[in-house]
């Protein structure tokens, strides 16, 4: 058993071990942002590891590009998939509220009238005033 | 190399499966399944690559590729989904002004999710 076996067999199982603590995540987390937080951790950490593994493992074989493609490949897809999923899941009022400390989508949320510092003075006002802008305006007609 | 290794990681990534698997089924919200889904499919593709190094078996490899490919073409289009039922239901959960704490779905949008 060489230093390489060793090394691959460390990488194997501490991808392994990522997945055990997504499913743990899952089970225990409260919502949907809690759980993809637990669920991402092996979609890239623990399948590079595990490729690494395997590459290491299988270094010689003509066929480890393909292992090194789905390493690039998880890499490219999975902050796309997370990101389409959160946003459905705030929308879809899936997030509970009441665990969140900042929340910087949901101020436009708040009744107009008892806002009570318009200029925001901790935050920037070039990057506020255009969010808050254009939503504010039907939400006074409707 | 071929005992303890395998032993080890088929049991970790058992342990995992299953308990993805029970969220999977109760699952409260139609993205919870989603999260799980794509859980279980880095799951499952880990358990290929861990078969394919211990025991130097190249046939699997192309099954890797499609499991990997298949998590996100599956859930980037469930997300779709559900935003075109956000869409066409009138866009109700953004529009409120109720919060609701609860992390259930709404329950006046009457959407089966």
């Amino acid at each position: 058993m060489s230093i390489a076996d060793v090394v691959a067999s460390v990488c194997l199982v501490a991808g392994c071990f990522l997945c055990l603590t997504a499913g743990l995540g899952l089970i225990r987390f409260p919502d949907v942002l809690n759980r993809m937080h637990a669920a991402t951790k092996p979609q890239v950490l623990g399948v590079l590891l595990v490729m690494t593994g395997a590459v290491i493992r299988l270094a010689g074989q003509p066929i480890v590009w393909m292992l090194v493609l789905v390493g690039v490949f998880q890499l490219l897809t999975a902050p796309v998939s997370a990101h389409m999923v959160s946003r459905i899941a705030y929308r879809r009022r899936h997030v509970r509220r009441d665990l969140l400390l900042v929340d910087e989508l949901g101020k436009p949320a708040d009744p107009l009238p008892s806002r009570p510092h318009p200029e925001h003075p901790e935050g920037d006002p070039d990057v506020d005033e255009p969010a808050d802008g254009p939503d504010a305006t039907p939400r006074t007609t409707s | 190399m071929t005992t303890v290794v395998p032993l080890v990681c088929f049991a970790l990534l058992g342990v995992g499966a299953v308990l993805i698997l029970a969220r999977l089924a109760m699952g409260p919200s139609l993205l919870d399944r989603v999260v799980a889904t794509d859980a279980l499919l880095v799951t499952i593709a880990c358990g290929i690559a861990v078969y394919c190094a211990v025991y130097e078996d190249i046939s699997l490899e192309p099954v890797l590729l499609v499991v990997a490919l298949l998590a996100f073409v599956g859930s980037v289009s469930v997300a779709r989904y559900i935003g075109g039922m956000l869409v066409a239901a009138g866009d109700p959960a953004t529009r409120g002004g109720d919060a609701d704490l609860s992390g259930r779905p709404d329950a006046r949008s009457g959407e089966p999710l």
